[in-house]
């Protein structure tokens, strides 16, 4: 495994992004790497797309992922998996929630849902683990724990122990425990 | 790894605690992204003083106070807030201060949230107060704690300049205890220092130049100011967030690092420039560091190669100075995603009732700035804070009798008490006929529901009084005051279409709490669902844009299997889990195809 790289999280305001970025982040820490995150608050959260760039190395410099630089990315919602595109190259990871948000001129009925949408990246080569997070989340029992789902089918890309992200988990889901560990081992299976 | 004097922390985060290590007892501000956290974070903090002030110029004018009283102050506000608070910034830099003072600029390049991205590291230039500028969060608690170190020692207000991708930006950060400040605390009159009339200010003009030749001379050795010696091909000067892009971009070269972003060490600059071959000016936004290298006769490469507009990153800095990038993938045309009002958000039945006027909108700054897009496309003008009351009032003025009934001003309840009251005196003196309407919901929401003097709470967290919008607006003269539950749509039409026709000013009261805040939240909802088979499809309920709401497309065979007629092209549906129960929508639907979701 490589010793420094680049994580995109996006996806739509109000997915439990920013938590997911930080209990990453954390894992990263807490496993000895420098680590910077950057996000992007006020209007852009209102229901718009979100990203979170997180990076990690030995020493981190700039807070940005470059264009094309992305390692690993987690999309919330499909569509936003596309939108990131260009942060993605062909060796990029790319774990994608097929949970759908309408934007708003899809719920007007002014356009369509685009079908197909995972094949703008297995066309283009890009490794990508599909995955019902909303699903994993019900069938453990918490339909917020879809983030951490994720985030657990992300783990496994990362030079970090299983163990070590529980401790982290542990830490710093206040509630509903168990049911969020139970929703991290589901992701981890998506990408084992 | 996190210990205990090593902390995860953003920029805003890191300036909280800046703030509370370096002795601050007294803190205000306005709220503004990306400024918001830091007040919001010290306000945790045990022995400070923290504040929301109704605007910038009222927080920095109490920051005074506090300075003048002998506490370290720090007062804190977005980009767009420093021209509000610019009055007393340019003859804070005459009276200078007691206790230190250091006020917060977050510029927010590229415009995330934000009406324009100018560059504030020009008022630091205009008023004559340095300006220092962190690249990171632990950057930012260690230059904190050293703005207030020069404030005393320079007796002058210091600014301390973040971008989004500093204060938004988490990092590792060290840190440590708090130690007070030296100045006592007590009144001490000092007129000649505190008194601005003519005769001081002139005296207190001089020493403005003194001390900016002082600083002048400190800069060249202050220690946030450092050559990073590599190879000398190429000489990069640099600072704030541009230093670590180019750090990421060009690893092997020299590094020029500006901390001091005014006075800037001009010697530290021709030495280093002596030095490297080609000196390449590296910084976001306006040409501040190169235009003021140039004068100094010291030829550089900068705007003509780093773009102006937007923020900055390694790439767009690699490409500009010609080095290879590789291929990237290009964008796929998809339908955006902007944001939008939340599903229950009582802005939404103003902006409806708007659109179906004939009204010029002139908007302001807040979530409710989102009734501009579609399918609302309720608003046609939003400049800056309070511009609503005032560009409606000019409108009128201009149109005279062909603009009755026809304008309209529509503002938030904290956007009013931050600079909407003073337009609406003027709209009633200067005899508009304009109609206004204030979007009371109890709080300030577009930057994460800081409570203003309208609201009944105060930052730490104690009750205070409310202002009484339909009292005060009275008191301004205002004869036609009205409150509506912009809920209601069908009844808030009515009160719309009466006073705007008013040929005289009315201020309409749309309260209804923003469904975010704590009280809101906890309230049991009531989510509604469409009756699909009563849905004509209409598109009633679609034309609100609610994000609760989807239009479901049928082909005539589908809409005959359902039972409906052929031509019927759809019909709506309503998320359950994202309804909050408003009932704007089933106030517009003619069929009662909207109900209460049963068993709720």
């Amino acid at each position: 495994m490589k010793e420094s790289g680049n994580i995109l999280f996006c996806g739509v305001g109000g997915q439990g992004i920013l938590l997911a970025s930080e209990i990453t982040a954390f894992a990263l820490l807490e496993s000895g790497f420098d680590a910077k995150k950057s996000e992007v608050h006020g209007m852009a959260q209102r229901g718009g797309s979100v990203v979170a760039h997180l990076r990690y190395g030995q020493k981190v410099y700039s807070p940005l992922i470059d264009p094309g630089q992305a390692d690993f990315a987690v999309a919330f919602e499909m569509m936003e998996a596309v939108r990131y595109l260009p942060f993605l190259n062909k060796n990029s990871k790319v774990v994608v929630n097929t949970h759908r948000i309408a934007p708003p001129a899809v719920a007007t009925g002014k356009m369509t849902y685009p079908d197909n949408l995972l094949s703008e990246l297995t066309d283009r080569n890009i490794a990508t683990f599909p995955m019902n997070g909303f699903e994993i989340a019900k069938s453990v029992g918490e339909i917020r724990s879809a983030n951490i789902a994720l985030v657990g089918a992300l783990s496994t890309f990362l030079p970090i122990e299983e163990d070590l992200f529980l401790d982290v988990l542990k830490k710093r889901i206040p509630k509903k425990l168990d049911e969020n560990i139970a929703a991290f081992k589901e992701g981890r299976k998506i990408t084992s | 790894m996190t210990t205990e004097n090593t902390k995860w922390l953003s920029g805003n985060e890191a300036i909280a605690r800046a703030a509370w290590e370096a002795g601050v007892t007294v803190a205000s501000g306005y709220p503004g992204t990306p400024s918001t956290e830091i007040l919001e974070n010290l306000s945790k903090y045990n022995d400070v003083y923290t504040e929301w002030a109704p605007n910038e110029k009222v927080g920095l004018e109490v920051g005074l106070g506090a300075s003048f009283a002998g506490a370290r102050v720090l007062v804190t506000m977005k980009h767009v807030g420093l021209n509000v608070a610019a009055d007393p910034l340019f003859t804070a830099s005459y009276t200078g201060v007691r206790g230190g003072i250091v006020i917060i600029n977050a510029d927010d390049p590229e415009m995330h949230s934000s009406q324009n991205e100018q560059d504030n590291r020009n008022y630091a230039y205009a008023a004559k107060v340095p300006m220092l500028e962190p690249s990171d969060p632990a950057e930012a608690l260690v230059m904190l704690k050293q703005a207030y170190e020069l404030s005393e020692k320079f007796d002058t207000p210091v600014i301390l300049r973040t971008t989004t991708r500093v204060a938004h930006v988490k990092g590792m950060v060290a840190t440590s205890e708090r130690k007070l400040g030296p100045v006592p605390v007590e009144i001490e009159k000092m007129p000649a220092k505190f008194v601005m009339l003519p005769a001081n200010a002139r005296a207190r003009r001089k020493v403005i130049a003194e001390r900016q030749e002082k600083l002048e001379v400190f800069v060249e050795s202050f220690e946030q100011n450092r050559i990073e010696w590599g190879d000398k091909k190429q000489g990069f000067v640099t600072g704030g967030i541009s230093y670590l892009y180019v750090k990421e971009a060009f690893p092997q070269a020299s590094v020029l690092k500006i901390g001091s972003t005014w006075p800037l060490p001009f010697d530290m600059i021709r030495s280093f420039a002596d030095e490297v071959e080609e000196l390449i000016v590296v910084e976001e936004l306006d040409p501040f560091l190169e235009t003021h290298i140039k004068a100094q006769g010291i030829s550089c490469i900068g705007k003509e190669k780093i773009p102006a507009i937007g923020e900055l990153n390694p790439f767009i800095i690699k490409k500009a100075l010609n080095v290879d990038t590789g291929e990237v993938f290009a964008p796929v045309d998809i339908p955006a995603r902007p944001p939008n009002m939340c599903p229950g958000c009582p802005h939404r039945g103003i902006f409806y009732n708007l659109s179906k006027h004939d009204v010029f909108v002139s908007g302001d700054i807040g979530c409710y700035t989102l009734g501009f897009l579609p399918p609302l496309s309720a608003m046609d003008s939003c400049v800056c804070m309070g511009a609503s009351i005032g560009v409606a009032h000019g409108m009128d003025k201009a149109l005279g009798e062909k603009g009755r009934g026809k304008t309209v001003g529509v503002i938030g309840d904290s956007t009013f008490m931050h600079s909407g009251i003073t337009g609406l005196a003027n709209m009633v003196y200067n005899k508009s006929a304009s109609t206004v309407i204030i979007l009371d919901n109890r709080i300030t929401a577009m930057t994460g529901h800081q409570p203003n003097p309208a609201s009944g709470s105060t930052l730490m967290g104690e009750p205070a009084n409310a202002v009484n919008l339909e009292e005060l607006c009275k008191a301004l003269g205002v004869r036609n005051i009205r409150t509506v539950n912009p809920h209601d749509i069908p009844a808030t039409k009515k009160v719309l279409t009466e006073e705007i026709e008013r040929p005289e000013p009315s201020v309409i009261i749309a309260r209804a709490p923003c469904v975010l805040i704590p009280e809101e939240r906890k309230r049991v909802k009531k989510p509604l669902t469409s009756i699909v088979d009563n849905c004509t499809g209409c598109t009633a309920c679609i034309r609100i844009g609610c994000p609760a709401i989807s239009w479901v497309p049928l082909t005539p065979e589908e809409a005959k299997k359902m039972g409906k007629k052929e031509k019927q092209k759809g019909y709506s549906r309503i998320s359950v889990e994202m309804c909050n129960g408003c009932c704007q929508c089933k106030t517009l639907c003619k069929f009662d195809a909207i109900a209460e979701v049963e068993g709720n």
